[in-house]
């Protein structure tokens, strides 16, 4: 069966609480998942105590102060600080999105932060996405054209057929969808998840590719793809606004019209 | 290191070999269209089935057996029973294969769910068809 509640070696306690600096006016707690593989213990939530007026408004922003100066031993990914590489997706106050792009000032009470959802942790916000990243491959996210493309330029596309791909191609690979959708959870080994599906829609709905029959026989199963039930966890956590969820039920629409 | 939270690594194929897994079965749509009509003509169904005890409430055998030995009544009851039991056959395969993981124990539990769902919509079948003939 699924499994409801966590093995006894990933139950999380309660670890170390860090106080502001005597002098600070708006204290805010943060409380973050903390798992080490190297010392053999249990997850904590250990509590970090920030003044607000000595930070910037993002969580981000928030989880790079504490590294710097309260635990350098706090360990996530991030990069562009701007909602464009994806790094530091996590779980924030119950929903996935990006650090960067969240305002603590959203988040009523302590902020809770805990890697995305059951994914396997490396060290405390850094999940193991190399499956995820393998799904994405094996739909061959790249142009897939047997006509040879026109000697003197690019592929044409109309306005039309370009505005095909629109509210697809800005997706940026976070994986906050694919971890908050249960489908994904239960059967993640097999599922594609969101994210891969929306993937696999841009290059179906792209005007340029003509391997369309290919990619939709390639999804074609219970698994892979009708695993969704449209649950719409993956719309309503996407941290870009983007609705996967649609892009998914496009590609059943599809292998419904084509069966004729 | 406790030894029952170490890592241990006891799959070294690929990630991409398993993403890719045993290939896609090329089935699904039949499955999942199915699933959507029997919804849709469950909806006019289920109506009629209320409306139906609503209008049946106290009464007899043999009342019962004049409703339901009506022609149009007979063939809506087996309309329903059709609709209504592959319904709940095409969900709970689904159900099951969401939360039942080990492949063994999957198909053990889809024979038992299954055959169970056949054996009470051919005993609901011949039960409106004694009543009607």
């Amino acid at each position: 069966m699924a499994e409801f509640t966590l093995p006894a070696n990933s139950k999380v306690g309660t670890g170390k609480t860090y106080k502001a600096p005597a002098g600070a006016k708006r204290v805010k707690e943060f409380k973050i998942y903390r798992w080490n593989p190297d010392d053999g213990k249990n997850p904590v939530t250990d509590t970090y105590e920030i003044d607000l007026d000595a930070c910037g408004p993002m969580v981000l922003d928030a989880i790079i102060k504490i590294k710097n100066e309260v635990d350098s031993s706090l360990t996530f990914r991030r990069s562009c600080r701007e909602g464009i590489c994806g790094s530091c997706a996590m779980n924030i106050d119950g929903t996935n999105t990006l650090a960067c792009l969240k305002p603590i000032d959203d988040v009523k009470g302590a902020v809770a932060i805990s890697p995305l959802p059951h994914m396997p942790v490396v060290k405390d916000l850094v999940p193991d996405l190399s499956l995820a990243y393998a799904q994405y491959r094996s739909v061959e996210p790249w142009l897939q054209s047997d006509s040879a493309p026109p000697p003197d330029g690019e592929r044409r596309q109309s306005k039309e057929e370009r505005a095909e791909i629109d509210g697809l191609w800005e997706c940026i690979l976070c994986f906050c969808c694919s971890t908050s959708c249960p489908s994904y959870w239960w059967n993640g080994d097999r599922y594609l998840g969101p994210a891969v599906l929306m993937a696999a829609y841009r290059w179906i709905a792209d005007s340029r590719d003509e391997h369309t029959g290919q990619r939709l026989d390639a999804l074609e199963d219970p698994f892979k793809l009708y695993r969704c039930h449209t649950i719409m966890n993956c719309t309503q956590t996407c941290p870009k606004g983007l609705n996967p969820a649609k892009a998914i039920g496009k590609v059943k629409q599809l292998m419904l019209e084509r069966q004729g | 290191m406790n030894k029952d939270s170490a890592p241990s690594i006891d799959i070294m194929r690929s990630q991409l070999g398993r993403a890719r897994g045993l290939g896609a079965a090329k089935s699904g749509l039949h499955h999942w269209w199915t699933q959507r009509v029997t919804a849709m003509a469950l909806l006019p169904l289920s109506l009629y089935f209320v409306l139906s005890v609503l209008m049946l409430a106290g009464a007899g055998r043999a009342q019962m057996a004049a409703y339901i030995g009506e022609p149009w009544n007979t063939v809506l009851f087996l309309c329903l029973i059709a609709a209504l039991f592959s319904h709940l056959s095409l969900g709970m395969q689904v159900v099951i294969e969401d939360y039942v993981r080990s492949d063994a124990k999957r198909m053990v539990t889809l024979l038992v769910v299954k055959g169970g769902i056949v054996v009470l919509a051919l005993a609901c079948a011949v039960s409106v068809l004694k009543l009607a003939f």
